[in-house]
């Protein structure tokens, strides 16, 4: 599976692809803007593709994660149980991001001496053992029911709920672009060009005394940051935690949009977390009881049709065939 | 899919602008009557819970159809917009959002779960939207703190796990042990908490045999059945629901554990027409309310009578409890806009007169009449009696029914459950009334 979705489409002029950023970024806050209710679920959006990049670059070493919410259900617990105490949002995010970074740190130890299935797997058991301590700690996390996060500051002031809005908006699409920025420079870094060569023979990069374990713990550490930065946007957003955050069906939602979006440039995610969440939202308000068949439907397409992704269809549309 | 998002974006931000201009306009004055009632309503349409959702919203589009066919509510007709609670709670409140903000709904029906209450509730207070919770049962709702656009049309957990309660101390005072076995998250960790807590007031020194949270969603109850036999508890509690329930009580019975134990099944009610004769006789049921298909004297008969035949008519099943919840909250809907457009002498309210007319509200349901109390609470009776057959049902229905007023098993205004449970004297079981043979 893993052979498809990286298999990188056809090549789109550097300039090429910062105009369609430019563009999408233009049409986000133009929608954002033009449909009140649609800013929540941008901002949903481009938290949820900001995860999906982290799963990005362990696709690009080949290797799936089938377990990636757990960092988020990280970074959103973060922030429901530091709120009361701590109500500054701007302090919540660096501290959701650090404490998802640092549980990477330590899964990362041991999940990166694993490959392919073994790896998404174990990854999938550990996002599961999460689960099952937010629903069994009854006392701490409220089981099931989940927690509300309490009212939030933004640098000491307290807006109304539609400045609110337009704040997390803001913060969501300004740390989507800091994070594509970063991804991209990082798969272009020696790292990141190590991480392809994971996938392709590993032992070619020991040979020239790279070490593959440590390439693909940095991914993942970066990769469980990204996770739990979306995780805290997440709760900043919705204003309310379940343990659902870090079930594998949330998981496999995310590996869903890296799918859709297409894994040939740190755009995809965000096209994909976008088209994922509009065809969802409208699906779901056209035909309420049925639009999981219309969500999957769209996905069979676009295996079936589109092996590249959303991305791998527009870069096919724009770029010059090399 | 960025190109075609900005064209239709560019398009819809026309609209909206216009739209949003004329809305203004609209404000100014006196506000205008719409032409249709626009009612958003969360409900499983998806998962497991959907043995409620489905029921609920089938009850929903017969009184919507049946209202309308009478011209509507106070002149106008009804249109319900319904949202899947399924996804979870992050998709419901982008949901709730978009009903406010995009349909344009008057007021929001909210929530089976009680997770999805807990969130739609504070988004009710921001953004200022009546909102009637339906069915869900969560205690926390209005014990953690104020919520003035929140509305529950129905009773909740405390009443529903209290009145089960005294019926067993009166029915069966001489049990000495117990043993629980409830799904395990929320609903089942809080109902045991409360019953706990209310058992260890009334008849200390119970002794707790087992406390069994299987997982949510069990197909396979062997090994706590096998257990609660070698335990033998002389009452067995379960708050389960739904599938599971009629699994936990079809193994239950095969391996005749229904003849060592008394079960107490406080949402039995549900699963009664699934199970057909399954069910075991004598046991504790209850209903989450007093909506029993052989309600001893239901307050408007004919009325009680109508829904139910109407309903077997539509979809050919009992309505369930879901189905009396729905229609409790559509009830309610409709006396607090009548009362709301009297106050205002004929006028359309705006949001908050419309919050207004809720509070302290009092409707009939077809069983009985709810009262709305001042923190948003609905008081609805709650009746327990013993499963029994009769000639009428081709399912168990209770005897012996106890109708437990409403005030005698709710937490007062103010108060918390757990420590009001914990504070309660035996002396509250002479209050109960007498059983009705039913």
């Amino acid at each position: 599976m893993s052979g498809t979705v990286t298999a990188p489409a056809r090549r789109v002029a550097p300039i090429g692809e910062a105009l369609l950023a430019l563009l999408g970024i233009a049409a986000v806050i133009l929608a954002a803007w033009a449909v009140p209710w649609l800013k929540f679920i941008l901002t949903v959006a481009l938290a949820k593709g900001i995860a999906v990049l982290g799963i990005l670059l362990l696709l690009r070493a080949g290797q799936v994660s089938f377990g990636h919410s757990m960092f988020l259900a990280i970074g959103a617990y973060t922030v429901a149980f530091l709120a009361p105490a701590l109500p500054e949002a701007l302090l919540l995010l660096p501290l959701g991001a650090a404490i998802a970074g640092l549980f990477g740190l330590v899964i990362g130890l041991f999940v990166v001496r694993y490959r392919d299935i073994f790896f998404g797997m174990l990854n999938l058991a550990l996002s599961m053992v999460l689960y099952s301590l937010l629903e069994k700690l009854y006392s701490l996390t409220k089981g099931t029911d989940g927690i509300r996060v309490s009212g939030l500051r933004f640098a000491g002031i307290t807006p109304d709920l539609a400045t609110q809005e337009w704040v997390m908006f803001g913060l969501a699409l300004g740390l989507a672009i800091l994070f594509g920025l970063l991804v991209r420079a990082y798969l272009g870094s020696p790292m990141g060009r190590a991480l392809a060569g994971i996938k392709t023979r590993e032992t070619r990069l020991e040979f020239m005394g790279v070490s593959a374990r440590r390439v693909l713990l940095a991914a993942y550490v970066l990769s469980a940051v990204m996770g739990g930065v979306a995780g805290t946007l997440v709760a900043m957003t919705s204003r309310h935690v379940t343990p659902q955050l870090a079930y594998w069906t949330s998981s496999g939602e995310l590996v869903f949009i890296a799918v859709l979006g297409g894994a040939g440039s740190a755009l995809g995610p965000f096209l994909g977390a976008a088209a994922f969440e509009l065809v969802r939202v409208y699906a779901a308000a056209a035909v309420a009881d049925a639009w999981q068949m219309i969500l999957g439907a769209v996905l069979l397409l676009v295996i079936l049709f589109a092996p590249g992704g959303l991305w791998g269809m527009l870069a096919g549309r724009l770029g010059r065939r090399p | 899919m960025t190109l075609a998002l900005s064209r239709r974006a560019a398009m819809l931000g026309a609209a909206a602008t216009s739209g949003s201009l004329l809305f203004a306009g609209g404000q100014a004055g006196a506000q205008q009557k719409p032409t249709e009632l626009r009612v958003g309503i969360t409900t499983f349409l998806s998962g497991p819970a959907s043995v409620f959702g489905v029921p609920a919203r089938q009850a929903a589009d017969l009184l919507f159809e049946e209202i309308n066919k009478a011209g509507g509510i106070a002149g106008i007709p009804v249109r319900a917009f319904y949202v899947d609670e399924g996804p979870g709670t992050d998709h419901l409140v982008g949901e709730y959002r978009r009903l406010v903000q995009n349909e344009g709904v008057h007021i929001v029906f909210a929530s089976i779960s009680s997770g999805s209450c807990l969130a739609c509730t504070p988004l009710s207070d921001e953004m200022k939207k009546t909102t009637l919770l339906w069915d869900c049962g969560t205690q926390r709702i209005f014990e953690e703190g104020p919520h003035p656009f929140a509305f529950r049309t129905q009773g909740y957990g405390t009443p529903e796990v209290l009145a089960p309660l005294l019926y067993l101390l009166k029915h069966k005072p001489e049990f000495r042990s117990i043993a629980v076995i409830n799904q395990d998250y929320a609903w089942g960790r809080d109902s045991w908490e409360l019953w706990k807590a209310g058992m260890d007031a009334l008849k200390p020194g119970v002794r707790v045999l087992a406390e069994l949270f299987p997982r949510f969603n069990s197909t396979d109850f062997s090994t706590e059945i096998t257990r609660l036999l070698a335990l033998r508890p002389d009452v067995i509690l379960s708050t389960s629901w739904g599938g599971e329930l009629v699994t936990l009580i079809r193994q239950a019975s095969e391996r005749k554990l229904f003849e060592r134990s008394t079960f107490v099944l406080p949402v039995a009610e549900a699963s009664l027409q699934q199970l057909g004769k399954a069910m075991p006789q004598g046991h504790v049921i209850g209903a989450r309310g007093d909506h029993w298909n052989n309600h001893p004297k239901p307050k408007d008969p004919a009325r009680f009578k109508r829904f139910v035949d109407t309903y077997r008519a539509k979809y050919n099943e009992y309505p369930i409890y879901p189905c009396h919840h729905m229609a409790q909250a559509i009830a309610a809907m409709q006396a607090g806009i009548a009362r709301a457009v009297a106050a205002k002498g004929g006028g359309w309210p705006n949001d908050q007169e419309l919050a207004n007319a809720f509070r302290g509200l009092t409707f009939d349901s077809p069983t009985s009449s709810i009262t709305l109390r001042e923190d948003g609470q609905g008081l609805e009776d709650q009746i327990v009696g013993l499963s029994t057959f009769t000639d009428k049902f081709a399912f168990a229905v209770p005897k012996d029914m106890v109708i437990f007023p409403a005030a005698m098993v709710s937490t007062p205004v103010g108060q918390k459950s757990v420590p009001w449970l914990k504070s309660l004297k035996p002396e509250i079981l002479d209050q109960m009334p007498a059983p009705i043979a039913g």
